[in-house]
């Protein structure tokens, strides 16, 4: 590919993905049969950026996706790909702010990358929406909270790559063979000795914004008062640990597939550090992420970071039932269209709309930076947007449970307490 | 270079990242840096509120920091403030990771990391610095 021989994209790709092996001191490229990135996504700004092309959607992925400073033809994707989330909900984007012509731009890129075999999910959560890698295989994904899923709970490999590495993968189907591709750095590094019960999707969020800063990007295992997590728990922990640090693995004993026992999970190595976490780090925590919140009237409640899965919408439908959101509040909930077909067909994303609230695909608030005009103060059930929002948006942020949520929405008021 | 010539040089050495050679002023932290989320690319400048570097400018500066943190969207925010003419001149740091480096080299910055002394504890903001990237040599020159 290399010499050109399969094309002058797939030579860019396979340039830049050379020049980053380099960079990181990889040895080798290695196979991916998996990539979920955001290739040729357009915006307002890389659309006029490159107007002297017309807009042209294989000037932004040549110059942008692959950095190359030749224009080339974007071929077929040569291995599984996926689009992550994107910055449009193409049913709501007058909803989110956006104009006509920012939309338009988006929409066009998404058609253009789906002629190319892009399987268009339009999610952070990929693996609640038909991309479920197996344990072992080679991954090459984008977007913190799935990365660490992929990584932890599924056993499947991969680094946080970015918008050009997972680009330049589709076009070569390779990544450099470095970091999480390799069994020697899967080891944990932190252990974290849990001495409070942990079970509700609520504690999740909290432990994991805590280990994040606890270990930075480090690799943790995780022991002690943990209730069996389902799936929407590590999709909560892995989230918030990402975001408060950077973690891209963990492990839970007796849980993730890389952690039989406590010693497996370091390898032979000896901890760095064992870290407690105790009611009062529990309490530290919830106060950390309640830090911008004073205002107990709440004019704006957002779940679905990440993207909400089809048990969660059931749960937001039956805390509403019977009741109607504030009339001095707005309820968004943001899922995957894969997710959200299925809520439509149960008739769950009517029971959501009756109560006043919106069910929105494809991005979120921090994504889009997009809240109902006007708002001050949100509602959150997700660490990580918790973590995001306020400082995108300007405005203040109570964390809690996604009950506490919608009962804001119902009163316009916070009655969260902190557990 | 006449006033720097009479300071104090100190010259580290570390493994390339990217190639090239630029020189100018320090702007140095000990945290790490988020793209998405805790930078404006059309600015230039670190927008996360608990940063100590917050509202101030790492375009035409040698960036000399911890490593990057956060979002996945790292390079691509990068990647726009050199569109934007925002970017640094080259970067020097502690710890490799896929988003730093994939950031550089899309920025086309030299770089260089693993230098034989902690960058952090000998260069300081507004110190003259000239990074070789090739030879993975970084130059100071004390204020």
């Amino acid at each position: 590919m290399l010499d050109g021989g399969m094309g002058k994209a797939r030579q860019k790709a396979m340039e830049l993905l050379v020049r980053y092996g380099a960079a990181l001191g990889a040895e080798r490229l290695i196979a991916t049969s998996n990539v979920a990135g955001v290739p040729g996504s357009s915006n307002v700004f890389l659309h006029n950026y490159y107007k002297e092309y017309g807009g042209s959607h294989d000037a932004i992925f040549s110059f942008f996706d692959l950095d190359s400073d030749e224009l080339v033809d974007v071929p077929m994707a040569l291995t599984s790909t996926c689009h992550l989330q994107g910055g449009y909900d193409p049913d709501n984007w007058q909803l989110l702010g956006a104009t006509a012509e920012s939309f338009k731009i988006a929409n066009a890129s998404e058609r253009f990358i789906e002629a190319r075999g892009v399987k268009i999910l339009k999610t952070c959560t990929p693996y609640l929406a038909g991309n479920v890698p197996q344990r072992g295989d080679h991954c090459a994904w984008m977007e913190s909270s799935a990365v660490v899923y992929c990584n932890s709970v599924i056993g499947a490999r991969t680094n946080t790559e970015g918008r050009e590495s997972t680009s330049a993968a589709m076009l070569t189907g390779r990544i450099p063979d470095w970091g999480f591709h390799r069994s020697e750095y899967r080891r944990a590094s932190h252990h974290i000795d849990v001495q409070v019960d942990v079970a509700s999707v609520m504690d999740w969020g909290m432990l994991g914004y805590f280990v994040g800063q606890a270990v930075q990007d480090r690799i943790p295992v995780l022991t002690g008062r943990l209730m069996p997590p389902e799936l929407i728990s590590h999709k909560h922990f892995g989230a918030a640990a990402a975001s408060s640090g950077g973690v891209e693995m963990y492990h839970v004993v007796g849980v993730t597939p890389e952690a039989p026992d406590l010693a497996t999970a370091f390898g032979g190595q000896a901890p760095v550090e064992t870290i407690g976490y105790g009611a009062a780090e529990r309490r530290r925590t919830y106060e950390d992420l309640n830090r911008t919140a004073h205002d107990s009237d709440v004019d704006f409640v957002m779940l679905g970071c990440p993207h909400y899965s089809l048990d969660q919408m059931r749960e937001a439908a039956r805390l509403l039932a019977g009741r109607r959101v504030s009339g001095n509040c707005r309820l968004w909930v943001f899922t995957s269209r894969a997710v959200k077909q299925e809520a439509d067909r149960l008739g769950v994303t009517r029971e959501i709309v009756a109560a006043g609230g919106v069910v929105l695909t494809d991005t979120c608030s921090s994504i889009s930076q997009a809240v109902p005009p006007g708002t001050r103060v949100a509602a959150l059930d997700s660490a990580k947007q918790t973590h995001y929002l306020p400082a995108f948006m300007g405005i203040q942020a109570w964390f809690g449970s996604t009950a506490d949520c919608l009962n804001a929405a119902v009163n316009g008021k916070w009655s969260g307490q902190a557990p | 270079m006449n006033l720097a010539a009479a300071s104090k040089i100190i010259v580290l050495y570390g493994r390339k990242v990217c190639g090239g050679v630029a020189e100018g002023l320090a702007l140095v932290t000990r945290e790490t840096i988020s793209g998405w989320g805790g930078v404006n690319p059309m600015q230039g400048t670190i927008t996360e509120t608990r940063h100590e570097l917050v509202g101030q400018s790492f375009s035409g500066r040698i960036l000399v920091f911890r490593g990057a943190k956060g979002s996945s969207g790292w390079s691509a925010i990068f990647h726009m403030a050199r569109l934007a003419g925002k970017a640094p001149l080259a970067l020097v740091f502690n710890d490799m990771s896929t988003k730093v480096a994939l950031g550089a080299v899309v920025m086309r910055v030299p770089a260089v990391t693993g230098l034989d002394r902690d960058p952090l504890d000998v260069i300081t903001t507004g110190d003259w610095v000239r990074v070789d990237g090739d030879q993975g040599r970084v130059e100071i020159h004390k204020r």
